[in-house]
């Protein structure tokens, strides 16, 4: 692989990235490889799950950065890398200055204390045995602080901040819903006073409305007491909402970064505009958006593509592309800080092309048919036909 | 698949070695002295020396156990000038008590404790999961209740107390069937059918119980899939939805016990069952060796035992593999 | 289009629609109490139409779908009201006849492929399974039924994949070989459980396209639920919106969407974060948590998170269950609130005006 090759060539991204200021949270090279084992009576690693292959982003304070991609994309898993619940395989995580990448959580001075996670699940992440108040009240117990006013009074300080009633301080968390658990969640997490929070898809497992509930009390959070966030989701919808810079990230890599409204409003990487394409908006006049909709599903990250990873499943892949992996860099056209790492970027917009791009041999058979009703017939055999160029990609998402 | 078997067959092997050689420690290097036990009442000093070198304890825990280990394996030869006693291989050592080749009579009494669980497995199986699927279909009805409710009859019948109650019923008062005993069925297959059938029956109430509320539990858990109620949505007929796609699924937890079960019944744990119908099992062997201080048969029989439920559990991973395509592709 | 008052009765009248569900009521006994999860709800769709079910979880849409399916027969779900299907009452078909129908004529898509498949059948047997219980046809036929429609929901080389097991797949191919067994026997009516909750983005949008264009192909009736207005604002012609067991809105997809009348569609329209608006405004919750189906609030269900119900008079909100009337102008599109159509033309004036603000 060309991992060795490729962490030179992005470290000038990463500083372009953290030009201006002091950043809080420095991500350099950051690698997660988890090993397969097989073996009779002894295990060797035979490949590894390259989760994570060769990552830079900074967070600067008070900023949140938001982490999108599909499921398996390793969003989630630099979450856990960034908040060492994992042992990263290669490169440097700098917190507040502080080198933690290999730290033991219990010799982070700083970090931590300031670093703090949010999960997912409001249901597995709360000991159902504890009170509310245990629960808030054990991170600072163990971090040695106390609060002038006392562990109870802040605790319950905190569940006011967070929008529950002080008065549940005794309640169990089975006594909550969905909603004001994950609220508990970011209780415990600000008891710490952190500078940055993690959040592993803090809404996603929330009903609609209680989602939007959520969503604010982050928001508030950030802005009245400027706690940066690494806002991991893969809703965009969300992540456009709440986050001032995003990375999109695709098998393991980082394929753009930069402000939300480049983003958004000018992606160049075609998985950017096939991911924007593919979210459902509750409007029925959206209609001028760019219609993308790519075949098959994420490859496997256990032997992903070469060069660029995304080639598999992009309509402009070229010979190149198979061969040299393209470098995370400002392309020409884009602002300061939008880096995309594609050699045949898309045009910055994302509003209607003149041809809908469908890569989906399904959906391509059926409307082709459906659009010329003589050749409904053969609508099979065009399937067919569409389906053979991708059968040696589809063979690696067997496992 | 292969690659699994191969797997587990190696992981059973390391485990039986392993517990032979634990075995082997605990009733060796005991502060019992095997050779004083051997030797008997009237032992005199230079007795007490030839025995213990003709039985090999004058050497260290290492080589005994080496000795041991290839006995097993290549037969071995006890004593040496005087009287010397072959034990052709697999040899576990010559009984105490007997002075016959332990091995000969485990095997003699092997067959016992194989009838004596295959035929009761046969039908605590059968009926056990029909009792158990029949009450998780209609849980909450008369069927269910009933089903329940023998089962927890039958699960706190003792087998001494069950066993003599049959004895006392079917022998006795009414004279339906013969004393209990074994034939070997390569002898006459009637004498041992009917020898059997009282303490078949015991056994069968004893674990029926456990299996009807085992593939009850199981099949209730089955039901409440997801995939079942996709079974119904296809239109498939309740029959096809509960044998073919529920009864399959709830069949795994049952598999694992009943590999446990089958392999404590082979290895002589029915022992209690073995004493009322006065079956000569390993069970009986066992017992009878811990009371004569029989060395070397206790330890055949726990290895026995311990061989028989490893052998058991291989067999249930196997079977495992056969069920469910998650662990054979895995 | 056939929009229904509230409460349509269910008076055993033939309808001329495909599908028409008149009061539909499905109440499970439990030891805390009767568990009214789907509470007179009524609808209708013809051939060849979508209808998005839309509600927050314990609205009752997914035990409405499976009482479609006649699911609840054989449970202690008491189920009333009527569901006539091209011409055919199914809430009092025996479970035999009900079988028949289950798979061919009226066939459902679940929401996670992974638990709805059987993990220990290839997923060609699992489709072939389906196809032979309404067909008489040989095994072979059968499996070649299955790589026909494996091919067709765009997996690649069916004739290899029809003998993998479904933790073989990936999930979206998953979803798309529930959708090929769901589709092998033409049903007439398809009915998707969140169909693409368990999924990508982009696999998302695949799955939806592909059922839009199956069901172009073969003409059937779709119910889509599912919690996401992206979703239906996507497929659906007719949205109903379901809150505590109960429809508070019904119209086309595109007049509930773009002129929502009940406050409770407001809400989800307004909390949903989306990739165009002003990315400044906060969004704008409902406040408080779904409903428990034991103890509904009295009079309106959604009156204990409603920010309006104080501009209706005399409290009826917490007293007088709202009937779904026809909104002004517009026939088609019900909504059960007390509001004021002054009031609600008010309440948006200053809604488009902060809008406009925040802009």
């Amino acid at each position: 692989m060309s991992t060795t090759e490729s962490i030179p060539e992005q470290k000038p991204a990463s500083a372009a990235q953290s030009g201006g200021g002091e950043n809080l949270l420095e991500v350099n090279g950051l690698q997660m490889h988890f090993p397969i084992r097989q073996g009779i009576l002894f295990q060797r690693q035979i490949g590894a799950v390259r989760a994570v292959d060769g990552i830079d982003f900074a967070v600067k304070p008070g900023e949140s950065l938001g982490l999108v991609g599909e499921s398996g994309c390793g969003k989630s898993t630099t979450g856990r890398l960034v908040t060492r619940l994992l042992e990263p395989t290669a490169g440097s995580i700098r917190f507040d200055g502080e080198d933690i990448t290999h730290k033991p959580v219990t010799k982070m001075r700083t970090a931590r204390q300031q670093l703090q996670m949010i999960f997912q699940d409001p249901y597995s992440s709360l000991n159902p045995r504890h009170t509310v108040g245990t629960i808030i009240e054990t991170p600072m117990r163990l971090n040695g602080i106390n609060p002038e006013q006392g562990h109870k009074k802040r605790a319950q300080e905190l569940l006011e901040i967070v929008g529950l009633n002080p008065e549940h301080y005794n309640r169990y968390p089975n006594e909550f819903s969905g909603g004001q658990r994950q609220r508990i969640g970011i209780a415990r997490a600000l008891a710490l006073k952190p500078k940055l929070i993690v959040a592993d898809e803090p809404v996603s497992a929330l009903d609609v409305s209680i989602q939007a509930q959520v969503v604010n009390l982050l928001q508030s959070l950030q802005e009245e007491m400027g706690i940066a966030f690494l806002f991991i989701a893969h809703d965009l919808a969300v992540v456009r909402h709440f986050s001032q810079r995003v990375a999109v990230m695709y098998l393991g890599k980082i394929v753009e970064v930069g402000n939300r409204e480049d983003i958004y409003a000018r992606p160049r990487h075609p998985y950017t505009h096939a991911l924007l394409s593919a979210v459902p908006e509750a409007d029925p006049d959206g209609g001028d958006r760019e219609r993308i909709r790519l075949a098959g599903d994420v490859p496997s990250p256990i032997n992903p593509p070469s060069g660029c990873r995304f080639r598999t499943r992009c309509w402009k892949a070229q010979e190149k592309c198979a061969t040299e992996e393209p470098p995370l860099v400002q392309i020409s056209g884009n602002s300061a800080g939008h880096l995309t790492a594609c050699h045949f970027p898309e045009e910055p917009s994302i509003t209607s092309r003149d041809e809908d791009v469908v890569l989906d041999p399904a959906l391509a058979a059926l409307e082709e048919s459906a659009g010329s009703g003589a050749a409904a017939e053969s609508s099979t055999g065009e399937a067919d036909k569409a389906a053979t160029p991708e059968k040696s990609e589809k063979a690696t998402d067997k496992d | 698949m292969f690659r699994y078997l191969i797997r587990r067959l190696l992981a059973a092997a390391v485990v039986i070695v392993v517990i032979s050689l634990i075995t082997f420690v605990i009733f060796f290097a005991l502060p019992s002295n095997p050779a004083l036990l051997a030797c008997g009442k009237t032992c005199s000093p230079s007795r007490l020396a030839e025995i213990k070198h003709s039985l090999g304890l004058d050497q260290s825990l290492a080589t005994q156990y080496w000795n041991f280990a290839k006995g097993i394996v290549a037969g071995r030869t006890f004593g040496d000038n005087s009287v010397v006693v072959q034990c052709s291989a697999p040899c576990l050592g010559i009984s105490f008590a007997s002075d016959t080749p332990v091995f000969q009579t485990l095997m003699q009494d092997f067959p016992v404790d194989l009838s004596l669980a295959l035929g009761s497995a046969v039908i605590f199986l059968i009926v056990g999961v029909g009792l158990g699927v029949l009450a998780a279909v209609r849980k909450g009805r008369l069927a269910d209740k009933l089903s329940v409710g023998f089962a927890l009859l039958g699960v706190s019948l003792m087998p001494f107390f069950l066993g003599l109650v049959l004895l006392w019923a079917f022998v006795d008062k009414w004279q339906l069937l013969p004393a209990p005993g074994y034939t070997p069925i390569t002898q006459d297959p009637v004498a041992w059918f009917e020898g059997l059938i009282l303490p078949w029956a015991t056994l069968v109430i004893l674990f029926l119980a456990m299996y009807t509320r085992l593939s009850r539990s199981s099949m209730l858990e089955v039901l409440s899939e997801d995939y079942i109620r996709t079974a119904r949505a296809k239109g498939l007929p309740r029959r096809t939805v509960i044998l073919k796609h529920g009864l399959r699924a709830a069949i795994t937890p049952i598999v694992t016990i009943f590999g446990m079960d089958f392999g404590y019944l082979i290895g002589g744990t029915a022992v209690i069952t073995e004493s009322v119908f006065g079956l000569n099992g390993i069970g009986k062997l066992a017992v009878d060796s811990v009371t004569n201080f029989d060395l070397p048969t206790i330890l055949a029989t726990t290895l026995f035992a311990a061989v028989a439920i490893v052998l058991a559990n291989v067999v249930v991973d196997i079977v495992y593999g056969l069920i469910d395509p998650r662990v054979r592709l895995a | 289009m056939a929009i229904e008052l509230s409460p349509q009765t269910a008076d055993g009248t033939v309808p001329s629609t495909f599908l028409d569900v008149r009061d539909l009521r499905v109440h499970f006994p439990t030891e805390d109490g009767l568990v009214k999860s789907v509470d007179g709800v009524s609808f209708a769709l013809e051939k060849g139409k979508t209808l998005g079910i839309v509600g927050e979880s314990g609205s009752g849409k997914s035990v409405t779908s499976l009482a479609l399916l006649g699911l609840h027969k054989g449970t202690r779900a008491q189920v009333s009201g009527e569901v006539w299907l091209d011409g055919n009452e199914l809430v009092g078909l025996s479970e035999a006849e009900m079988r028949a129908l289950r798979g061919e004529k009226v066939s459902m898509i679940f929401q996670d492929p992974l638990s709805a498949l059987h993990p220990f059948y290839t997923v060609g047997n699992q489709i072939a399974e389906a196809y032979m219980v309404h067909h008489k046809v040989s095994k072979k036929e059968a499996k070649e039924r299955a790589v026909e429609m494996l091919k067709r929901v765009g997996i690649p080389q069916p004739d290899r994949r029809v003998s993998d097991y479904p933790h073989q797949f990936s999930g979206g191919m998953r979803q798309r070989a529930m959708i090929a067994m769901s589709l092998v026997c033409n049903p007439e009516l398809l009915i998707a459980d969140e169909p693409t909750t368990a999924l990508d983005v982009t696999v998302q949008a695949q799955i939806l396209d592909l059922i839009a264009d199956l069901q172009e192909e073969y003409g059937s009736a779709v119910i889509i639920i599912t919690h996401d207005l992206g979703v239906v604002s996507q497929v659906a012609d007719d949205i109903l919106v379901m809150y505590g067991g109960r429809r508070i809105e019904y119209g086309s997809a595109r007049e509930v969407l773009k002129h929502p009348e009940h406050p409770y569609t407001w809400g989800l329209l307004q909390s949903m974060p989306s990739l165009t608006g002003d990315v400044h405004a906060k969004l704008n919750p409902i406040k408080g948590t779904p409903p428990s189906l034991i103890n509904l609030p009295s009079g309106c269900a959604f009156n204990p998170r409603c920010a309006f119900k104080d501009r209706v008079p005399d409290g009826r909100c917490t007293t007088e269950r709202p009937e779904l009337r026809p909104m002004a102008g517009n026939e088609k599109h019900i909504a059960a609130c007390h509001l004021a159509d002054e009031e609600k033309a008010e309440i948006r004036g200053t809604r488009d005006k902060t809008d406009r603000l925040a802009k």
